[in-house]
């Protein structure tokens, strides 16, 4: 496997092309802070927004739940099941146009 | 909506569509829920859509459904690293349709929903299903993200995938990381006539490609690629579990396989319309819920029912939908919602191509899985080395060249493990082929 690793800018280029209307409250949260500190953190990796961002110095997992594509694979995907996930209400969250 | 109905369907994807314009037809009153601003804007797929069954749920739908471009050419790419292997199988259509059909779900999905609307079905958009209501073990309605609560004497699940509904409901367990592929795709649009030049494509026929390896060697994980009408759709489909062990990044796999020497070329110019993602179910027949219960019945994705090693899914969605809208339709008849009644539904799947072809498979995905290694690397790295010596001309003797081929084979593989490995790919294609 070779796989080049993307700069952070070019994930926000690709995130940039879809339409959302976020709500104002997060439909994700993580249940329990300290269980992310001894992670690996397999979350910043294999979402496909690229939600997940470990904040070293404040050693807190943060959320960017604006760019969530709700696709599901976080709630599946924490090793500790930390995560409270939930679809966004009705209306709210991300509108393919074009897939 | 008035608060009580005959039948509530949540989620209007492929399979709660269906369902309700064949209940609608059936003089039923149905209500189809669906959370996203307009049905299909929360969907996502390859993709193509199959005639044959769909014809049967939607007759003629070619004449007015945004269908794209015809399907008449299966290409299989093998990517080495920067070489591969391109197997193609060509049909032109005989009549006047095609054996399948490119669309975005967007388009599609909305159009499935307009013709179960205006067979009467009543949809409700922009509104979440947080919670089934029981009146004991029985299913007796839905309650929504604003508290609202509608009462129906059959519920329809058929919220896709991730099927929260019937978690809650304690039909199915949560899925595994292993049970499920991560897969996102760009749609990026190209001038129509730069499609059909690339691609040998006339104005409205166009091709599909299911790729392995290149940036996916040895993790389970495919590629794929769709011509629509003036955008070419890629993307990638890799197991959650390789993902999470791995450490990688879809994304990154997909810019990838984009510069592949084999793809590249085809998607020259192109500029990025929408990225998107979506899981596919791949646990197969094993991990297939309950099915139904007192007045309550669960169908498409919810039910796990897809077929990955050939990209169908719609199909089995439109068709369980079918199934379960002919239950209700009964079961109304004789005032009956119990399970008893509803049993018909896992009976009518039973009889069908769904659960007989979801048999049949149920083997493929966990081999590959465990394997990947080998099958989804070694090997189609062998193929291209392979016709690397033999298309190569250099001067060297032939027989030399193929005795070199075949003792690299077994440098790289230990004979047990080569028998071992052809033992599994015949009970593979046996299990495929003769059950
Ligand atoms: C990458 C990829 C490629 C694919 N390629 C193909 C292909 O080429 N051909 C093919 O036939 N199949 C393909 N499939 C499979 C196919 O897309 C699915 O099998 C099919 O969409 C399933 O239909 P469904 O109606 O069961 O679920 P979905 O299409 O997922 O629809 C579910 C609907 O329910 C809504 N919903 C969910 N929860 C709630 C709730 N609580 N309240 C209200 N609404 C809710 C959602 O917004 C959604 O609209 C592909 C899938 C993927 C991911
Ligand atoms: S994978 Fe789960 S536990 Fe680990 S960092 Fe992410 S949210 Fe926290
Ligand atoms: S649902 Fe998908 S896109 Fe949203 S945060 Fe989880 S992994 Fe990322």
């Amino acid at each position: 496997m070779s796989v080049e690793k993307t700069t952070p800018g070019n994930i926000d280029e690709k995130l940039s092309t879809i339409k959302y209307k976020p709500d104002e409250k997060s439909h994700l949260s993580v249940i329990n802070q300290d269980k992310c500190k001894d992670c690996n953190k397999a979350c910043t990796f294999f979402c496909p927004a690229r939600v997940y961002e470990w904040d070293e110095s404040q050693q807190t997992l943060i959320i960017k739940y604006e760019n969530c594509l709700e696709c599901g694979a976080c709630r599946i995907g924490c090793i500790n099941q930390n995560i409270n996930w939930e679809y966004p209400n009705g209306g709210f969250g991300v509108i393919f146009k074009n897939s | 909506m008035n608060n009580s109905t005959d039948i509530i369907i949540i989620g209007a994807g492929p399979s709660g569509t269906a369902a309700a314009m064949i209940l609608a037809q059936a003089g039923k009153r149905v209500v189809l829920i669906e959370r996203g601003d307009f049905s299909g804007c929360k969907n996502m797929f390859g993709g193509a859509i199959y005639t044959t069954p769909t014809k049967e749920i939607y007759p003629e739908f070619w004449n007015t459904a945004p269908v794209e471009r015809g399907i008449i050419r299966h290409s299989y790419a093998l990517l080495g690293e920067l070489d591969g292997t391109t197997i193609s199988y060509d049909k032109q259509s005989s009549g006047e349709t095609y054996e399948a059909y490119s669309v975005t779900r967007a388009k599609w999905d909305r159009w499935c929903a307009q013709q179960a609307e205006e067979a009467g079905a009543v949809l409700v958009k922009e509104t979440l299903v947080k919670e089934i209501l029981k009146d004991g073990n029985r299913i007796i309605g839905v309650k929504t993200d604003t508290g609202e609560e509608f009462f129906s004497k059959i519920v329809i699940i058929a919220d896709g995938v991730n099927s929260i509904l019937a978690k809650q409901l304690g039909f199915r367990k949560d899925i595994k990381p292993e049970h499920v592929a991560l897969s996102i795709k760009e749609v990026l649009s190209i001038q129509k006539e730069a499609i059909e030049e690339r691609f040998n494509l006339s104005d409205k026929t166009g091709c599909t490609y299911t790729i392995i390896g290149g940036p996916m060697s040895g993790i389970t994980g495919m590629g794929f690629l769709y011509t629509g009408t003036n955008t070419v759709s890629i993307g990638v489909g890799v197991s959650l579990d390789d993902l999470q062990k791995n450490f990688l990044k879809p994304y990154d796999i997909l810019n990838e396989l984009k510069k592949h020497p084999i793809l590249s070329p085809l998607l020259k110019g192109a500029t990025l319309k929408e990225y998107s993602a979506h899981l596919i179910p791949e646990g197969g027949f094993k991990t297939i819920p309950k099915l139904y219960g007192n007045g309550v019945m669960i169908t498409g994705d919810a039910a796990m029912l897809v077929n990955n090693v050939h990209w169908e899914g719609t199909n089995l969605a439109m068709f369980s939908g079918k199934y379960a809208a002919e239950t209700a339709i009964e079961a109304l008849e004789k005032n009956d919602f119990s399970e008893n009644t509803l049993a018909l539904y896992e009976k009518k799947l039973k009889n069908s191509f769904i659960l007989k072809d979801m048999k049949t498979y149920e083997d493929v995905v966990p081999t590959i899985e465990k394997n990947a290694e080998a099958f989804l690397g070694y090997y189609p790295q062998k193929v291209n080395e392979f016709m690397d010596m033999f298309t190569t001309v250099d001067g060297i003797e032939k027989k030399t060249k193929y005795t070199g081929f075949i003792s690299s084979v077994f440098k790289e593989k230990t004979l047990p493990s080569l028998i071992k490995d052809g033992i599994k790919l015949v009970k593979l294609a046996a299990g495929v082929f003769v059950k």
